[in-house]
């Protein structure tokens, strides 16, 4: 049986039904990284002191992933409206750099978190390195989930492109959503984490 | 950018896209602008509750143009803005209920 309104228009909502599955899924992340932040204001505004993160871990580093993330969100997009004009190469090169620069984001972060670990900063070391492990570490797990979808659609997943191309563009569009929700997040976490 | 141009990709929809394109280019130096900003003001050492207040300004405007135009939340259908509706409502609980905890940022007062 064919899944319903992957191409197709439903009547009622205007959407596909891909596009309302991601946004129901996007919503439950919110609440997940909503509640970490939560724990995040409560365990802060609790502590007798706090130190800045600056103090700590390394702003430039975060700065330089920062802008990977952001670039990344960029080559997305262009990959989504690569595949609207109907320039399938195109695609291929820019999703290629969308993964890529995902990597770059985990080697970074791979680099600081061994740093830390080599000097004895573990989660369990205190309240501020907990939060920032668990914080960065399924953020991070995020970066690598968009990435393998990302990397499925460039590879095996593009021979949909010849057959349907309209779904296979709002699947890669779907895709894009959650990995510019993943660099939104990010963009709270570096000043939330890194600079107060 | 509505949901709908995949389901339709005519030669209009292209020069469509090329105006999008250009958007996205503008959102990407003002994102850039904006990291620098975010880095910048956190070398002045501003009190704590300024500091904080001025980080996440910033970093809500960032976020309010990925989602606006990455996610092209700019032109989106009504469901989405209702799903996202609920979402900022029990969000905002969320975040509000360390401000129901006392001072110390404990349940009990000691």
């Amino acid at each position: 049986m064919d899944i319903p309104y992957t191409v197709e228009l439903r009547r009622d909502t205007g959407l596909n039904n891909g596009k309302i599955g991601i946004w129901l899924f996007l919503a439950s992340e919110v609440m997940l990284f909503g509640a970490l932040f939560a724990s995040y204001i409560l365990i802060r505004v609790g502590a007798p002191s706090w130190p800045r993160g600056d103090t700590i871990l390394d702003v430039p580093l975060a700065t330089l992933n920062t802008i990977v993330l952001i670039a990344s969100s960029v080559t997305m997009v262009m990959a989504w409206a690569s595949l609207m004009r109907r320039r399938f190469e195109t695609f291929r090169i820019y999703m290629g750099g969308t993964i890529l620069l995902g990597l770059v984001f985990l080697v970074v972060k791979y680099f600081e978190y061994t740093h830390h670990l080599a000097l004895g900063e573990f989660p369990r070391t205190n309240n501020f390195l907990a939060i920032y492990y668990t914080l960065t570490g399924l953020h991070g797990l995020h970066v690598f989930g968009g990435m393998a979808v990302n990397a499925y659609f460039w590879g095996p997943g593009a021979k949909l492109w010849k057959t349907n191309p309209v779904w296979f563009t709002n699947r890669v569009e779907h895709s894009g959503l959650f990995w510019h929700f993943v660099d939104l997040v990010w963009i709270f976490l570096f000043p939330t984490l890194y600079l107060l | 950018m509505t949901s709908d141009h995949a389901a339709d990709m005519t030669s209009d929809h292209a020069v469509d896209i090329d105006k999008h394109v250009r958007v996205y280019i503008t959102v990407f130096v003002a994102l850039m602008v904006l990291t620098v900003v975010t880095v910048a003001i956190s070398y002045l050492d501003l009190a704590v509750p300024l500091a904080v207040t001025v980080a996440l300004l910033v970093a809500t405007i960032k976020g309010a143009l990925v989602a606006g135009y990455f996610m092209h939340l700019v032109s989106e259908k009504k469901l989405i803005y209702a799903i996202l509706v609920v979402t900022v409502a029990f969000f905002v609980a969320l975040i509000a209920l360390p401000l129901l905890t006392t001072s110390n940022g404990y349940w009990i007062e000691e």
